[in-house]
């Protein structure tokens, strides 16, 4: 690269222009994959997190959170099927509810929602709102969530244990009361854990039973589906025969929570578009700087430069330049995102980080290709007689 | 010989565009030897040079550099054969703008792959015979244009060519520098044995060349006797 990097430090002003463009398209990538990357935390933290390797749904409803329903029987039988260590039954539901600190406004509370369908008097209507995701586990089983403060979910009582997004961003502690509305169910936090979401709302996690009782205003024997912890003798498709579920991977099972496909979907095509045009950017820089190096090139082959030796020249410069400005956009934008505020859905992890840097320094490449033939063209001849040898 | 052209002929343009632009061309060159072409604009004097530093394929004829036969080489042999055995200074200097003078030279051992650290040395030497040791860090935008067609001089001897071809080397000078270029020229040639061909249409250098032929459409002939 004798030239290029003369090259580089001659035309720096036409270099550091392209580069600018690319540092700011990987600025870009890395909002943008903390953005996906929040809105999946945010929508599905709860079933990533969840320490199992399969769900079951219904074979019904398939892969749909807010479809599915699963009884005791399914996931009896499960815990005996080939391959699988163990499974345990969750259920799901959205509801809105408000926070209480004060034991006799939480009865109150209770009482006007059961007659009137939601708190009515001053005080108690005017207590914190949170939009939840209730999640009931069988106390003690593997799903069951590890407590970061307070204590963990007990049998037989209606203690429930929340997300730390809930402590955090509504200052949810234990001791308060939630009170359900519609239901009218009170629950007692016993216990904080790590942050879970489900739905772009925070997850609370109740017994099973309890989970029934504000879903269906009784304990049936039902779930949502089935969390299974499994090795690679499970065949999910037997189990799936025999016990009339649609068993996927956990990863897999994302999409079927609401919106999540459409939120990546769209994101994944803004991504897709930024690479395309971020290649036909550097293509059309190098393009015409090729163009302008027509006669700079002549010579170098009249001089006796193979085709090959120009290429090589000429794609390492390229290199160069993406790879120096793809570093600065993605440390430029690892800063902006952690100047995010903490409540915007972004989170950012190394590899979709990188994954995305490395994408777009080989979406440059492809792009700094285009020139390759145009080099190759170049008659040699046109040091000898100028620009008008190409008519050959 | 250095250079020997047998019986060239070359067609260029197609259909009803074609020109003959070498007829019957012979022509050899020996080492050492500094031979001037006069002619014409459009008589076929580039036409000459391309041929001989293997930037064309003559329509029929054979080259034949230090008596080898180079007519049929592919192009990748006659891109090594100009790196190794040629050297080109051009109308108009056609140096690499990104260049510094010194690099210039170095870049023609680069592109032979050779050991930097000679080339580095003859680069010096160069500089010094050709009057640019002190613009050696300039680059050719900081040049006057005597300076830089002294670097292409300089340039075209790097590689210790056989031969080497010249193309209107004065044309952008004024006479008293262009003369300067052409005595460096027909210096270097005897002193290093390289065997010149020196294109011009400035009959006041001609007294310089060892010998002076002329081309007429295409028709390379020993220079005429000037009436008067
Ligand atoms: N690529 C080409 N196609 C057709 N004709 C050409 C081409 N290049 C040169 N010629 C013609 O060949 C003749 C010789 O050109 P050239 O060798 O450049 O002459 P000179 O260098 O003596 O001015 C001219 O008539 C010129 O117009
Ligand atoms: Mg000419």
């Amino acid at each position: 690269m004798f030239i290029a990097l003369r090259d580089l430090r001659f035309a720096r002003g036409r270099f550091a222009l392209m580069g600018a463009v690319v540092a700011l398209v990987a600025l870009l990538m890395v909002l943008l994959t903390g953005l996906a990357t929040g809105l999946a935390d945010d929508n599905v933290s709860a079933i990533a997190d969840l320490p199992a390797t399969h769900l079951a749904f219904s074979a019904e409803s398939g892969v749909k959170f807010n479809q599915s329903t699963v009884t005791a029987d399914q996931w009896q039988a499960l815990r005996s099927v080939p391959g699988v260590a163990d499974a345990a039954p969750v259920g799901n539901s959205l509801f809105n509810g408000h926070v209480y600190a004060d034991h006799a406004q939480a009865d109150k509370a209770r009482t006007e929602v059961l007659a009137n369908g939601k708190a009515t008097s001053a005080d108690t209507a005017g207590a914190p709102a949170v939009d939840l995701a209730l999640f009931g586990v069988e106390p003690g089983s593997f799903v069951a969530p590890v407590q970061t403060a307070g204590e963990r979910l007990a049998a037989g009582s209606d203690g429930v244990v929340v997300s730390d997004d809930l402590a955090r961003k509504k200052g949810v502690k234990v001791g308060d009361v939630l009170v359900l509305d519609r239901v009218g169910l009170e629950l007692p936090v016993v216990g904080i854990t790590r942050k879970a979401n489900f739905g772009h709302v925070p997850v609370v996690f109740a017994p099973l039973q309890v989970w029934q009782k504000a879903t269906f205003g009784s304990t049936r024997a039902v779930a949502t589906f089935v969390a299974v912890r499994a090795d690679d003798a499970f065949v999910p498709a037997t189990a799936d025969q025999a016990q009339r579920l649609t068993t996927v991977t956990r990863t897999a099972a994302f999409d079927g929570s609401p919106g999540y496909k459409e939120e990546t979907g769209t994101l994944v095509m803004i991504e897709g578009f930024l690479y395309v045009i971020a290649g036909m950017l550097v293509a059309a820089f190098f393009t015409v700087w090729t163009i302008q190096r027509t006669a700079e090139i002549g010579l170098l082959k009249a001089l006796g430069a193979r085709t090959g030796y120009v290429v090589r020249d000429a794609i390492g410069q390229a290199a160069i330049v993406l790879v120096g400005a793809t570093a600065l956009g993605l440390g430029l934008g690892l800063g902006l995102g952690a100047a995010m505020p903490g409540n915007a859905p972004f989170a950012l992890k190394p590899v979709p980080v990188l994954g995305a840097g490395a994408l777009l320094v080989v979406m440059g490449l492809l792009g700094s290709a285009v020139s390759i033939r145009r080099i190759a063209k170049i008659d040699p001849l046109i040091a000898l007689t100028g620009g008008n040898a190409g008519a050959r | 010989m250095s250079l020997q052209l047998d019986t060239i002929n070359l067609t260029l343009g197609d259909g009803d565009q074609q020109v003959v632009a070498l007829d019957n061309v012979n022509l050899a060159v020996a080492p050492g030897e500094l031979v001037a072409v006069l002619g014409p604009s459009g008589s076929g004097k580039s036409s000459l040079l391309a041929v001989a530093g293997l930037l064309l394929r003559p329509s029929t004829g054979r080259v034949s550099i230090d008596g080898t036969d180079v007519t049929d080489l592919g192009d990748r042999e006659r891109a090594q054969r100009r790196a190794d055995r040629i050297g080109f200074v051009f109308q108009a200097a056609n140096l690499v703008p990104s260049l510094s003078v010194r690099e210039q030279l170095l870049l023609i051992e680069h592109l032979r792959g050779g050991r930097p650290r000679l080339a580095e040395q003859r680069a010096d030497r160069l500089l010094e015979a050709v009057g640019l040791t002190s613009r050696a860090g300039h680059r050719p935008g900081q040049l006057s244009g005597g300076e830089r067609q002294r670097a292409g001089i300089a340039r075209a001897l790097m590689n210790e060519p056989g031969i080497l071809l010249a193309d209107e080397p004065t044309s952008a000078l004024d006479r008293a520098r262009g003369r300067a270029v052409v005595e460096l020229l027909a210096q270097q040639a005897h002193e290093r044995e390289v065997a010149t061909l020196m294109v011009t249409h400035d009959t006041s250098m001609l007294d310089v060349a060892d010998r002076v032929l002329e081309m007429r459409d295409g028709q390379l002939a020993p220079r005429a006797p000037v009436a008067a």
